[in-house]
């Protein structure tokens, strides 16, 4: 006797209150809170506002904790909070030339006009775990000076005055900029769409095609022209006030990659731009996004396009995690209907096989 | 002049009129030449009926620009109406609107000024919302195609009287086109454009 | 913090009238594939959330609604998709397909043969049928275009060169209203033939790939096949062994490590239906009586 499988709901209840004690943990560890993570896994909160975005470091931080540490998991629950929020409109283009840099470095020149400035970064650290910051540890406090005064433009704009490299092109002054949230993507794909696909793109995807660009498929010779990382003021145009109401300020990492020049007979050779940028401070990000921007940018430039990373089409179609994670994952979905269909059909064709075989050898016997 | 307090106010319930209004339009579309009930009660500027001003409320937005004909555009109670309850666009250009309303429908444009979309976007069309004197009553029409088992027949007392002939280009542009959707009063009937036109009776 | 608050069906007016116009387009382009501006739902992307959108932007006070998964109502996912219905919009539910005026599913076409009165969801996972002939959107828009379906006829045609069949056994697809190629959602195709000329609205939502389509309700739609090579659905030669139907498609169930298997019915309301008629297979129960708690098990 058989009796089908009830109750699916009171499973998915129970599961659901398991999962609600696994992420607890032990009672016998006191609670995280959203400000220690937002204070000390502040690279964490920064990719999920970026990747999810959306800049609210307090809502990233339940993100965090709600998904378990699982960053993905946490940028979707973002996401879909950020889907019910009314749209406003956009704000006016950030200056970066005029952000409150807390770190820039280039490596294009030595010494650039504001000066090199190392701020908080894992570069030249040696990765030697230390048990030190097991507990209770107290950093020295840091250095000090004050604010340098001068100003810090971008390296890019430096170059540019020369015509060094190409024109960062410039939206007309009231311009619709493009949501792929809200209208539905179409190929191909002006720029200001694919950086903004590129900007939600998982970092781990944006570094393995940055990556592999830098091993030649779809080489485009780039220097960091500059990262920098910092303070800038948002404003947004309200159109009842007549002018720009500043909103605030957020946090930013910008990166400009200065490649391959391109010229023809027309016009003087000039270095080409790729371009990255991401909430909170995400050099990793930035960096592989400006080189996936220039890579995608073969078309325009009169580069053959051929490797992975130049295929627009394919970049942006996988480029976001969310999407990629669900679908990936749905395969643990019942699928035991169509696997029926399938399954019959293989037993069908095993069966003809094997009759074809036998009338064959039958055949051969009586020969 | 009307003040925007003047205006004749939208829906009372938003969400379930917008609703209850879409699914007599998408029974419609999906059942060409079925009469359907607008039953959800908003205010309608004048030249305006009240079906008309209910499928404006249901799917006008800022995305969707609005051509309107001669007589609605004198109107400026139904342009402001529009702005305010919708958001949408008035455009000039009909090739580029996304609705169209028409009250006159004597002096409907040639249907090829409108958007017709593309082979590889037949959805970026104009849908036509013409006002018509009755769904109840006049010539009648035989109708086949998707939506309907076998035949439809619909009474209609519909401007231009050669609406339908005019529809016919439907037919060579598939799936390119134009889809239409008739109003009186609250009473509304869709012409998608895979539907075929018969006279029934002259 | 602020506490979210949702609207009724969770989206958005502004993201249902963009999903509605693109289900009237869809309409009146039977089989096209409309683009639309698919949100990030509150569920995985492959999990249902293009259907769950086109639900969301139809579904009223007064309507029932149905969810199944495999053809099953109790399924975590249907369990889940309807328990999300009926928090954010308060409809009622039924499992009974005779009584829902909104079905959404995945992967079947319910038994009992729908009415006027509703409409059928369905979770579409690759919208385009000719995706895996030709990944590139680019291409395959231009081929839907032209009618230039060549290509998918070449594709089940080395089938039979292979195998001596279409070696297509779900999502196996269609040509709708005799103009666009469709791809009718992983069903099984034994369910193609319930597609054509059906009484009721058809509407395919893909979230992840951001597609809406449509079948209007008496339209035809052909399973794609050769003269000498007819469409053939495809159902395991048994009755179901709990209600009997010869005719029902069927789920196999592996009953213990020695081969033994069972056939029941993957639409779990038809097959409950029929028991409940008096209907019985070779391994059905004895009718389920309820018993009181602490009652002996005599």
């Amino acid at each position: 006797m058989y009796v089908a499988v009830k109750g699916g709901e009171r499973a998915i209840e129970n599961a659901h209150r398991l999962l609600a004690n696994a992420r607890r943990g032990s009672h016998n560890v006191p609670e995280v809170t959203l400000d220690q993570i937002s204070e000390q896994l502040g690279l964490a909160v920064d990719r999920v506002m970026s990747e999810g975005s959306l800049y609210d470091r307090e809502l990233a931080a339940l993100a965090i904790k709600q998904a378990r540490g699982d960053l993905i998991e946490a940028i979707f629950l973002v996401r879909a909070f950020r889907a019910t929020l009314p749209r406003f409109g956009a704000s006016e283009p950030v200056e970066t030339g005029a952000m409150r840099v807390q770190r820039r470095v280039s490596s294009t020149f030595k010494d650039i006009p504001g000066g090199q400035i190392l701020g908080p970064t894992f570069d030249y650290t040696h990765r030697l775990l230390d048990p030190s910051l097991a507990e209770g540890f107290v950093p020295e406090a840091p250095a000090t000076a004050e604010a340098s005064s001068a100003p810090t433009p971008r390296v890019t704009d430096i170059l540019g005055r020369d015509g060094l490299i190409e024109s960062s092109p410039q939206a007309e002054k009231g311009a619709s900029v493009g949501d792929l949230t809200r209208e539905p993507l179409n190929f191909p794909a002006d720029r200001d769409l694919r950086l903004q696909n590129l900007a939600r793109g998982d970092e781990g995807f944006l570094l393995a095609m940055g990556y592999s660009t830098q091993r030649g498929y779809g080489r485009n010779h780039p220097f960091a022209g500059e990262i920098r990382f910092g303070e800038v003021e948002v404003e947004f145009f309200a159109e009842d006030a007549g002018f720009a109401v500043p909103l605030g300020s957020i946090e930013l990492t910008e990166c400009q990659m200065v490649n391959q020049f391109k010229g023809s007979a027309t016009e003087a050779p000039c270095f080409t731009r790729g371009y990255g940028l991401a909430f909170g401070q995400s050099e990793r990000k930035t960096m592989s996004m400006a080189l996936v921007d220039r890579a995608l940018r073969a078309r325009e430039l009169g580069e053959e396009a051929a490797a992975p990373a130049q295929d627009e089409e394919f970049v942006m179609s996988h480029s976001d995690n969310v999407q990629a994670t669900g679908f990936v994952e749905h395969l643990k979905l019942p699928h035991y209907v169509d696997f029926q269909s399938e399954l019959g059909l293989l037993r069908k064709l095993r069966q003809e096989f094997t009759d074809a075989n036998a009338a064959e050898s039958m055949k051969e016997a009586a020969e | 002049m009307t003040t925007i307090a003047e205006l004749p106010p939208g829906f009372v319930d938003k969400v379930l009129s917008a609703q209850s209004t879409f699914r007599s339009v998408m029974d419609a579309m999906a059942r060409p030449g079925s009469v359907q009930r607008i039953v959800p009660m908003a205010g309608a500027p004048a030249m305006m009926m009240r079906g008309t001003a209910a499928i404006a409320l249901t799917l006008f937005d800022h995305d969707t620009p609005i051509w309107l004909d001669a007589r609605m555009t004198e109107s400026s109670d139904v342009v402001k109406w529009l702005k305010f309850h919708t958001g949408a666009p008035v455009v000039q250009d009909c090739s580029i609107a996304s609705f169209a309303l028409i009250s006159d429908g004597a002096a409907l444009p040639a249907l090829e000024r409108f958007a017709l979309g593309s082979n590889e976007y037949p959805d970026r069309s104009t849908t036509l919302i013409v006002q018509v004197d009755s769904l109840a009553a006049g010539r009648g029409f035989e109708l086949r195609g998707p939506g309907i088992d076998s035949v439809a027949t619909l009474q209609a007392a519909i401007r231009p009287a050669d609406l339908f002939e005019r529809l016919r280009v439907n037919e060579a542009l598939f799936p390119r086109g134009i889809d239409v959707v008739l109003v009186a009063d609250d009473a509304v009937v869709a012409i998608p454009r895979t539907t075929r036109v018969v006279n029934k009776e002259s | 913090m602020n506490a979210p608050a949702y609207n009724f069906a969770y989206l958005d007016e502004q993201t249902k009238r963009m999903i509605r116009r693109a289900i009237l387009k869809a309409i009146a382009i039977p089989g096209y594939q409309v683009p639309f501006a698919s949100r990030e739902m509150p569920m995985p992307y492959g999990w249902g959330t293009g259907g769950v959108q086109v639900t969301a932007a139809i579904l009223g006070p007064k309507d029932v609604l149905k969810v199944i998964d495999q053809g099953s109502d109790d399924t975590t996912n249907a369990i889940s998709i309807r328990k999300f219905f009926a928090k954010t919009a308060g409809v009622a539910t039924t499992t009974a397909t005779e009584d829902a005026t909104v079905i959404q599913t995945r992967h079947r076409i319910p038994e009992t043969a729908l009415h006027e009165n509703q409409v059928l969801v369905y979770q579409v996972p690759i919208p385009e049928p000719l995706r895996f002939l030709e990944p590139r959107e680019t291409e395959t828009r231009r081929m839907h275009a032209l009618a230039e379906y060549g290509l998918m006829h070449v594709k089940l045609y080395e089938d039979i060169a292979r195998f001596g069949h279409i070696a297509t056994a779900y999502a196996y697809p269609v040509k709708v209203n005799a103009r666009y190629v469709m791809d009718p959602s992983p069903t099984p195709k034994f369910d193609n033939p319930k597609m054509d000329n059906c009484p009721a609205l058809q509407l395919f939502g893909a979230g992840r790939e951001k597609r809406i389509y449509a079948i209007p309700p008496y339209t035809t739609v052909v399973s794609l096949d050769f003269e000498d090579h007819p469409f053939e659905p495809y159902r395991f030669n048994a009755p179901c062994a709990l209600c009997g139907a010869e005719n029902s498609y069927l789920d196999e169930i592996v009953t213990d490590d020695k081969g033994g298997r069972m056939f029941v019915c993957s639409d779990t309301d038809y097959c409950e239906g029929r028991q409940a008629a008096g209907h019985r297979g070779s391994l059905s129960a004895a009718p389920y009586k309820e018993k009181a708690h602490g009652g002996s098990n005599g």
